[in-house]
């Protein structure tokens, strides 16, 4: 009996076309929103994770520390405790990692991980031509730092093979790079820890993060060492997972298990996220009162339309329709809509989306991009319809609980 | 039309018919124990001043309502109790409407008028549409079915409003005043329609009309007057 109860919904529809076609245009309206301010802010906010895990990893391992809690216990004259304080405070602070080769093994006992880089970081000056800057050298095993970073694709100019092979090379940040007017193949000199240091540049990169571009070089773990003096210790390890999201938790049990200070990027960048985070729910919340707006209109069409149609409904009702019958024609008025506004509204969205990503927007900063950032997520478009079934259900079935509840006899009678 | 119903067969008995509205704290008493046969192949009127109870005794044996008090039985079988969803199947079985107004759908051609009881009761679209054509041709509106309700002149969408009550072949027809809305001339062609069609149908067939002309040309003069039957023959 559906389809028939359908075919007079679709009929009753194509008979009211311009308030449908407004109801329409709100839920394709709503939809395509969503859609859009959603790519465009978790765009952002996942083109920022990737900058972010490409660039220092998704964890993070430094100092060790030794573990002397302080502890406060009182307890009653029954032996109950009555209150407990448990303090980090005391705890003792190592620099850099201690043992690196038994971290290293201990490590490789997670399969979580994907990658380790161990790194020494230290500062110096880098002499130019005619000007100088204080830098952060970051020593590291190339072919290491590639498995947990994208330092390799961050090469803008120049050969991260050249850096691979020659450990009297240096990889320079973009922006330090345009300060001292540095080129490819240049020799510059840094200053600082032992002494000097004459290297040759390998290349150049730029990931995104004006921090780094401007105060990071890339030199051999061997030359740090000897450059710095710490042979033996004071590096941090850098690693990648297979599963980034779950970084806090193997965090976690990496810190419980070699005793040093443990971060995973999403502590590393939390001020970021949450940024991000309250961008993405407050579009999220402006976009859906567009859906619900065209729902309210959805509800104003199908009640006048009810009003109208009372008639209509009491003859039905004489002929053997059943309440439900009547609200099922309502309700299917509501799916139809419902479908068309979906359809169009994807549709909508993906377009409008995809032309966004073509607009010319230069930013440096938190990461570096030259046109819009939208990701292209099917939860976007997931959600939106989600959102959009509830208030056009909720719109069309009061309207049709309405349709359901008429008296064909009194409809009759005072119709005529 | 199938199974042609024995001429003079009780098809519809009402039994001590009483019923009132409510407006406020104001009690009208509409029905005060009506009681009436209808049978096979009988037309009977129904007449009577404004506010009698005529249209709302129709819609009691229609069983578009539920009398307070009193019996109705449809093909002897007692229905005023009935459930609601036995109700609306006999509504789309056992009877046909007409009313003053012809309450097509205006979205839909005047086949798919007619053909809606054919389709409510799980006729398949083709043969309710043939069946449709046929009860329509039957009414001289056989070049005229595809036309949208509101495309057509007052008797021919009175006609297409006849032919919706007679499609599935109902064994009662119950007309509210069926020619208060059109011309003499088109009076008359619908009235003849109806007579025809409870003849050669053996239906039965009960009008309210204001109508004292198209009453006395009925098998059957029913007078009301405040809530009850005065007249009856």
């Amino acid at each position: 009996m559906k389809s028939l109860n359908f075919e007079l919904a679709w009929r009753f529809v194509l008979g009211k076309k311009r308030a449908m076609t407004m109801s329409l245009l709100g839920i394709v309206l709503g939809i395509a929103f969503f859609v859009i301010t959603q790519a465009q802010t978790s765009g952002f906010e996942a083109f920022f994770i990737k900058t972010i895990l490409g660039t220092n990893g998704a964890i993070r391992i430094s100092d060790r520390f030794q573990d002397m809690h302080g502890t406060v216990r009182s307890t009653s004259k029954d032996g109950k405790t009555r209150f407990f304080f448990h303090s980090k405070e005391g705890a003792r602070y190592t620099e850099g990692i201690e043992n690196a080769e038994l971290v290293r093994n201990a490590l490789g006992q997670f399969p979580e991980i994907s990658g380790i880089s161990e790194i020494l970081e230290g500062n110096a000056i880098l002499n130019g031509i005619s000007r100088s800057q204080t830098i952060q050298i970051h020593g590291i095993v190339p072919e290491d730092h590639i498995m947990v970073s994208d330092l390799e694709k961050q090469i803008i100019r120049g050969q991260f093979s050249t850096f691979e092979l020659d450990p009297m090379t240096i990889l320079v940040g973009n922006r330090i790079g345009q300060r001292l007017m540095l080129q490819e193949g240049d020799r510059v000199n840094i200053q600082g820890g032992n002494g000097n240091l004459q290297l040759r540049i390998a290349g150049f990169f730029e990931t995104g993060v004006s921090q780094i571009d401007k105060n990071r070089v890339y030199v051999h773990l061997s030359t740090a060492k000897a450059f710095t003096g710490k042979r033996f210790s004071g590096s941090i390890f850098q690693l990648s997972m297979f599963n980034p999201p779950k970084a806090p938790e193997i965090a976690a049990q990496i810190q419980q298990t070699i005793g040093h200070r443990v971060v995973s990027w999403q502590e590393r960048e939390q001020v970021w996220l949450d940024v991000f985070k309250a961008l993405r729910i407050s579009s999220a919340i402006t976009v859906s009162s567009i859906l619900l707006l065209s729902g309210l209109g959805i509800f104003n069409v199908f009640a006048i339309m009810v009003i109208e149609k009372t008639r209509d409904i009491a003859i039905l009702r004489s002929m053997g329709f059943k309440p439900s019958d009547a609200s099922s024609i309502f309700l299917w008025q509501g799916g139809i809509v419902l479908f068309f506004g979906i359809l169009l509204g994807a549709f909508v969205g993906i377009v409008c989306t995809y032309g966004i990503s073509q607009i010319p927007l230069r930013i440096r900063g938190i990461f570096s991009t030259d046109s819009f950032v939208v990701n292209w997520d099917i939860s976007h478009y997931f959600w939106a319809i989600i959102i959009a079934i509830v208030f056009v259900s909720i719109a069309s079935w009061i309207p049709a609980r309405r349709a359901a509840r008429i008296e064909p006899a009194k409809i009759i009678r005072e119709t005529l | 039309m199938v199974n042609p119903i024995p001429v003079d067969k009780e098809l519809l008995r009402a039994e001590n018919l009483c019923h009132s509205f409510t407006e406020g704290s104001q009690k009208t008493e509409v029905l005060k124990g009506v009681s009436l046969k209808v049978c096979a192949g009988e037309t009977s009127a129904v007449v009577g001043p404004s506010g009698c109870g005529k249209s709302t005794l129709l819609y009691l044996l229609g069983l578009l309502d539920r009398p307070e008090s009193g019996k109705i039985f449809l093909n002897d079988s007692e229905v005023s109790g009935s459930s609601d969803q036995a109700r609306t199947a006999l509504r789309n079985s056992s009877i046909g409407f007409i009313f003053q107004f012809h309450f097509l759908i205006k979205e839909l051609t005047a086949i798919e008028n007619v053909a809606l009881p054919l389709r409510k009761s799980g006729m398949g679209e083709k043969e309710s549409k043939e069946r449709s054509f046929a009860v329509l041709e039957k009414l001289g509106l056989g070049s005229k079915v595809q036309r949208f309700a509101n495309k057509l002149s007052g008797g021919e969408q009175q006609r297409v409003a006849i032919a919706r009550a007679m499609v599935n072949s109902p064994s009662l027809i119950l007309a509210d005043e069926p020619t208060g809305n059109l011309d003499t001339e088109n009076s008359e062609n619908v009235f003849e329609v109806i007579q025809e069609l409870a003849e050669t149908e053996s239906l039965g067939v009960l009008i309210v009309t204001h109508n004292s002309e198209l009453a006395s040309k009925t098998n059957r003069l029913i007078r009301m007057k405040d809530g009850l039957i005065v007249k009856d023959g």
